[in-house]
């Protein structure tokens, strides 16, 4: 997670100023925060205006319960696990009624993921990231996955953070982030191999092989 | 010393692990040997490295245009009086 060179001090000073009344000092707060916790609400929702609005509340609720944050642990954290539970609260809402989706149950993290066997594509170059189609991959790749395991992935991989804190955040042990980043990240190199084997080609086009067959 | 081989199954369910250095050094050990000989399973390791990298780089995912402006104005007008 990127965050701004401030250091935890003026943090803490921030908040309690916040805390005290001078609201308009909440946004300078947050602001480090804001992609994290847009990202997060986007990994449970997998649509921008729902994380868009889920963010927000989620910004609005810290606001309110900002004096019950306990100061041991991670701002970043906290934030993060508001804006989750908004999200998963928000889509058990959008979903009432409809059905239950098999991919919610917690019935996979035994069992061993497969890879495809995909010869190698070993260098990627992240200039290619600018290019949308590839920005575009991810992001299908990454909606291809069941939601416990792209929510994980998101935190560890997108969001850096730790195996704890992820854990922390969304509610399960250390062992079950370990087992689901697992099948996450195999499940995104056997999504995204593919599409480099032509479907689009980056730079020199020095990795166009990416079959055996 | 001699090191003991793991199978390709066992290399892979340790793969993340490996990644991120969350694994006995005994196992790591073996896991390198296994890489050294068996071309599949490093580029498995190559290709997973390799979406690890691509996805943190920061720039998969960006912010919705706007996205900030907007934030502002709601906790303004919210958080007014």
């Amino acid at each position: 997670m990127k965050q701004a060179s401030r250091t935890p001090e003026y943090e803490l000073a921030l908040m309690e100023r916040v805390c005290s009344g001078e609201k308009h000092l909440f946004y300078e707060l947050i602001q480090p925060y804001e992609r994290s916790v847009y990202i997060a609400a986007h990994s449970v929702l997998q649509n921008e205006a729902d994380a868009e609005e889920v963010a927000q509340e989620a910004f609005l609720k810290a606001f309110s319960h900002l004096s019950t944050f306990r100061k041991e642990s991670k701002f970043s954290t906290w934030l993060i696990q508001i804006a989750i539970n908004e999200a998963r609260m928000k889509r058990r809402k959008d979903r009432k009624g409809l059905y239950e989706s098999i991919d919610q149950q917690n019935t996979d993290d035994e069992g061993d993921y497969f890879p495809r066997d995909f010869a190698d594509w070993r260098e990627i170059p992240s200039e290619a990231l600018q290019r949308n189609e590839l920005r575009q991959a991810l992001q299908k790749a990454l909606a291809s996955l069941d939601e416990k395991y792209r929510e994980v992935f998101v935190m560890r991989d997108i969001q850096n953070v730790s195996i704890a804190e992820t854990a922390l955040a969304l509610g399960i042990t250390e062992a079950s982030v370990k087992t689901r980043l697992l099948r996450a990240r195999l499940q995104m190199r056997d999504a995204l191999a593919p599409g480099f084997d032509g479907a689009w080609k980056v730079g020199d086009g020095s990795w166009k092989k990416v079959r055996p067959w | 010393m001699a090191t003991i081989e793991i199978s390709c199954i066992h290399v892979w369910r340790e793969i993340s692990n490996y990644i991120d250095g969350e694994i006995d050094p005994e196992v790591r050990r073996r896991m390198e040997e296994h890489f050294k000989g068996c071309e599949h399973c490093s580029a498995i390791l190559d290709g997973t490295k390799n979406v690890v990298r691509l996805v943190g780089d920061g720039h998969a995912f960006d912010l919705p245009r706007g996205f900030s402006s907007r934030l502002k104005d709601r906790l303004e007008k919210e958080l007014k009086g």
